[in-house]
């Protein structure tokens, strides 16, 4: 009895104070955002054990594309490196593989568009909320890394990209995402260079950007320029294995 | 009045019910308040599987823009009808917080659609396993059954329609028809849309269950209606604040906190 007197005091005094009573969870190593965190790792499993591996994002027809594909985030990055490479047209672009994998590798541009390619029409979905369908084209994960071979004890791999998210004395923060390898070998991960029949726009991830098509938008990194394979991506960034992971947002993004 | 007027105490509500009333109530608070941040992040509404940014697809929009003078307006449009709301939508706030709505109906009060996001999905997960608790409980002590309305409940829909109007409430055993149909649309569609709707805007679940995306319309549909569901609650609780106080606030708070409920006394067979 006093107990739910208790809780019903309590929700009382919960409105009282209205909105802020929750602030504390913004603290990201604050014991409040914990308790609600916990909850993350259920979440992950339960996608997990009902998409298993290769479940399909839904495709598209062309008559679904109804409007260019919204750019965010990095739309036009102006880091030297990647200003030489866009005005030359990316002729002098490489992807690097490396880390934990038998044959490190750079592959030039049209050396990746010599390779088998896939396209898929799919629905973009942004974690603010919108959606944008568009037709990708590029070449799958897998086969990329067929040709690198990761080694076995490889379990994550990390796109390294060439836009810088902020500026400070300490240093550049550059975008960073990370995948494990259930999602790097699904047959719709890409690594795209053709956006709705054309090159891909710079303000969409030129040269080229992943495509993760069971995560939200800001998993698939744009202007990536080095895949690493590695066991843990403690040492990346703040260790959370991503640019918005690290400030708060899920690794596993499918939701 | 004489103690023999009164009606006995009967227990009502069984420690099931009672409890996940109140889990609910909680779950309900704090997901819409962080609902209301997640919004905010996007604050429109689109029907279709893509938001239209090149074309106009959108059903509501709240934003801001520039006024004549220095200030900045709020604005909200439903289906193209565009009405101002400085103050509450759009612009908000002593500071004119750009935002769809004000930091005193967010969780948290800051922008952060990152920490929205977390405490959203925990009391989703907390929301869904105290309904299928419940949904269990119910099952088996009966009191799904008491929910669902029978044919002689419709029969007396008219009657009982008149007799909320004119605010003639009959304290009895059961639940009268319009007690049963709000709380059947609540917790029998009202909120397995919630949980479909948003399992529909997850690209994991889109994987899994294509089907229920088609079923929705797309995901921007799936959005729609979990807003307008949403809407849809927040009317039940006004609903259900007010008959609380017009039925008996004393009585029909005991009955949700000790499951004992006075009923009306007998009276010739006229009772239900």
């Amino acid at each position: 009895m006093y107990n739910r007197r208790g809780l019903l005091l309590g929700a009382a005094a919960l409105g009282l104070s209205g909105c802020k009573v929750l602030d504390g969870a913004n603290e990201k190593d604050s014991a409040l955002r914990g308790v609600f965190e916990s909850v993350s790792n259920l979440t992950y499993r339960a996608q997990r054990l009902l998409g298993g591996g290769h479940t399909l994002a839904p495709e598209y027809t062309e008559a679904d594309i109804r409007q260019g594909q919204r750019p965010n985030g990095s739309v036009d990055p102006d880091g030297e490196d990647y200003l030489t490479l866009s005005q030359s047209g990316f002729a002098g672009y490489g992807l690097t593989v490396t880390g934990l994998v038998e044959r490190p590798l750079t592959i030039p541009l049209a050396g990746l568009k010599a390779m088998p390619s896939r396209t898929q029409i799919t629905r973009h979905d942004c974690v603010e909320g919108w959606s944008c369908i568009a037709k990708w084209t590029g070449v799958p994960l897998s086969a990329v890394l067929n040709e690198a071979r990761p080694k076995t004890t490889a379990r994550f791999a990390v796109f390294h990209c060439y836009d810088v998210l902020e500026r400070s004395l300490s240093g550049e923060v550059k975008y960073y995402e990370s995948i494990d390898l259930i999602d790097a070998y699904h047959p719709q991960t890409i690594l795209a260079y053709g956006l709705n029949g054309a090159d891909l726009p710079v303000a969409n991830g030129a040269p080229l950007r992943l495509r993760v098509e069971r995560q939200l938008g800001y998993k698939m990194a744009k202007y990536v320029h080095t895949i690493e394979l590695v066991d843990s991506f403690a040492t990346y960034g703040l260790g959370k294995g991503s640019y918005w992971a690290d400030r708060g947002y899920e690794w596993y993004a499918g939701i | 009045m004489p103690e023999t007027d009164k009606g006995p105490l009967i227990y009502r509500q069984s420690r099931w019910t009672r409890a996940t009333h109140w889990v609910w109530a909680v779950c309900l608070f704090f997901l819409m308040l962080t609902g209301l941040q997640i919004f905010n992040a996007f604050p429109s509404l689109h029907i279709g599987a893509e938001s239209g940014f090149d074309y106009d697809n959108a059903i509501l929009e709240i934003g801001a823009r520039q006024g004549t003078d220095e200030n900045l307006v709020g604005f909200t449009r439903v289906f193209g009808l565009e009405i101002e709301t400085t103050g509450l939508l759009g612009v908000s706030g002593p500071d004119q917080d750009v935002q769809a709505f004000p930091a005193a109906l967010t969780i948290p009060s800051n922008r952060s659609l990152a920490t929205g996001r977390v405490i959203h999905f925990f009391f989703a997960w907390v929301l869904v396993g105290t309904l299928a608790i419940w949904a269990v409980a119910s099952a088996l002590n009966g009191h799904l059954r008491t929910l669902v309305p029978t044919l002689a409940d419709l029969r007396g829909l008219p009657q009982d329609v008149a007799d909320h109007a004119r605010l003639r409430f009959h304290h009895t055993r059961n639940y009268n028809v319009l007690q049963k149909l709000a709380y059947a649309s609540v917790l029998f569609v009202a909120l397995p849309l919630m949980i479909l709707t948003g399992l529909s805007m997850s690209p994991s679940f889109n994987a899994v269950a294509p089907w229920l995306l088609d079923l929705f319309g797309g995901r921007q549909t799936a959005r729609t209606i979990h807003f307008l569901m949403m809407v849809g609650l927040i009317g039940f609780f006004v609903v259900h604040m007010v008959m609380i106080l017009a039925a008996g606030p004393i009585n029909e708070l005991r009955s949700i906190l000790t499951g004992w409920y006075r009923i009306d006394p007998e009276k010739g067979g006229d009772d239900v």
